[in-house]
């Protein structure tokens, strides 16, 4: 679906990635772990185009992306930080992203509902909590029903239930064949959602492949502590 | 072009809303009225109104335009996640801001102009000379301020850059073409001093103002000359594609900027 062949990101003299090889596949849920700064959000926005990888390439449905972004109609993207015009509504963010596109969003009202977000939309986003802006950015994500949902951080700013409703939605999208992308610290969220986890350490791949291979390869039980095993071996 | 017209839309709704917005047409609708306040002639405060349009103008245009687009970063990532080009993105942003800045210029002047102007043709003709210098000084700065913060990720930086730009244009500029004057009065200046009005768009601005309103002689013998030239169709022509020019090489630079950036 989304792949990247060897793509490396140089900021000035600094190696944000380094010859970084991942492919996400349809219907299965792939975790990106790493310490800070290790490159998963130059990752993340190598994959949407923001950020122009300095060698490699991003192959979609193993093409090239076309310059204009029409491919990204099919990704739904949820940013760490859910930031939206502060003197706006709710409503007419949504609004506004449905009229770029000039095609209503089928799943909007759904998920409205399933946030419980209908009497926050006449506010306006400067007034919403961060956690009910993470509920607006998750809406924003998903109203299109992309085939592909990148989601940097997405449970960070969610109280449990919200975060329990956002992973019960996650898990059902991706039974229905969305590949999905998410990073997260929280490891405990991967244990119980990820398919695929791929480490990063330096901005390099340490580790690329199924949370069972992952296992059986450091030898333990559990997804917290193979992560650890791996990233040592990998540090070392 | 749906794309353009729906980003620009959305930042005029957006920006309209805004406390600065409301504040650029306050502090405008401020000093028309003030000014009529100290002088009931409307064409005497047509002119001082042109006067302080040349310095106010360029400096919010920077501001406005630098600051909201600063404020605006993460949600402008989130526009360019849209199946949208950037190119549609980055006009629509420029059009939206000017059509915003513009309006609350505008407004700021036409009502208090309304209620205590008079309606003679020399004082609406100077008054319509003005509104024409706000938009295209608008459009202008409102372009370098978008370009310096795209090329700047700091905004303090940025916010450097732009007042920097500000002082040049509207303040040192013109010192440094007066010592320069004074210094070779001894030759013919001129056409320098001509060619020196056409690269700085707040001086060209001033110099059209004066051309419109008739007062080409309170410049003395340079503007005599000023006249000769302005007044001829050539003239108008290379004032106007001298003014676009310094519309569209900020807008041609930053997109090209905009389309190359890291977000």
């Amino acid at each position: 679906m989304i792949e990247t062949r060897g793509v490396t990101k140089y900021f000035g003299s600094f190696a944000a990635l380094r010859d970084v090889s991942i492919a996400l596949h349809p219907g299965r849920l792939t975790g990106v772990l790493g310490p800070n700064g290790s490159g998963k959000s130059t990752l993340i926005k190598c994959l949407l185009g923001l950020v122009r990888p300095s060698d490699g390439l991003v192959l979609y449905n193993g093409k090239l992306p076309d310059t204009a972004g029409a491919y990204r109609a099919q990704i739904g993207y949820m940013p760490q930080r859910a930031t939206f015009p502060g003197d706006l509504t709710g409503r007419e963010v949504l609004a506004m992203l449905s009229n770029l596109r000039s095609e209503k969003p089928p799943r909007m009202e759904f998920l409205i509902d399933l946030f419980d977000l209908h009497s926050h939309l006449a506010r306006r986003t400067r007034t919403l909590s961060g956690g009910t802006r993470q509920k607006l950015s998750a809406v924003v994500a998903g109203m299109y029903e992309p085939s592909l949902l990148i989601l940097d951080e997405p449970t960070a700013g969610l109280d449990p239930e919200a975060g329990g409703v956002f992973k019960e939605y996650v898990s059902g999208r991706k039974a229905q064949g969305c590949a999905v992308l998410m990073t997260t610290h929280i490891i405990h969220d991967l244990e119980e959602m990820a398919d695929d986890v791929v480490l990063l350490l330096e901005g390099s791949v340490c580790y690329a492949g199924s949370v069972r291979d992952l296992k059986l390869a450091t030898d333990s039980p559990l997804l917290e502590t193979a992560v650890g095993r791996m990233m040592k071996q990998g540090a070392a | 072009m749906n794309a353009v017209r729906q980003t620009a839309w959305f930042v005029i709704k957006d920006s309209l809303r805004s406390r600065w917005s409301v504040a650029n047409t306050l502090l405008f609708a401020a000093l028309t009225v003030g000014l009529f306040y100290l002088q009931a002639d409307g064409a005497k405060v047509v002119v001082s109104l042109s006067s302080l349009s040349l310095s106010f103008v360029p400096l919010i245009s920077l501001i406005y335009t630098a600051m909201y687009y600063y404020n605006s970063r993460d949600f402008v990532e989130l526009i360019l996640t849209q199946p949208i080009g950037r190119r549609s993105v980055f006009l629509g942003l420029l059009t939206g801001l000017l059509v915003s800045l513009v309006a609350g210029f505008l407004t700021g002047i036409a009502i208090p102009y309304a209620v205590f102007g008079s309606s003679d043709w020399t004082s609406v003709s100077a008054l319509m000379a003005v509104m024409v210098i706000v938009f295209a000084l608008s459009s202008i700065f409102a372009a370098l301020a978008l370009v310096a913060a795209v090329r700047c990720d700091d905004r303090g930086k940025g916010l450097a850059v732009i007042l920097g730009v500000w002082l040049v244009a509207a303040v040192l500029y013109d010192s440094l073409v007066l010592a320069g004057a004074t210094a070779l009065a001894e030759y013919p200046l001129e056409t320098p001093l001509l060619l020196a009005s056409l690269a700085n768009p707040v001086d060209l601005a001033r110099v059209l103002f004066l051309m419109h309103s008739d007062m080409a002689a309170l410049m003395g013998y340079t503007g005599a000359v000023f006249m000769r030239f302005f007044d001829q169709p050539i003239g108008l022509v290379v004032a106007t594609v001298s003014l676009l020019a310094w519309f569209a090489a900020p807008v041609w630079y930053g997109l090209r900027c905009f389309n190359a950036k890291d977000f």
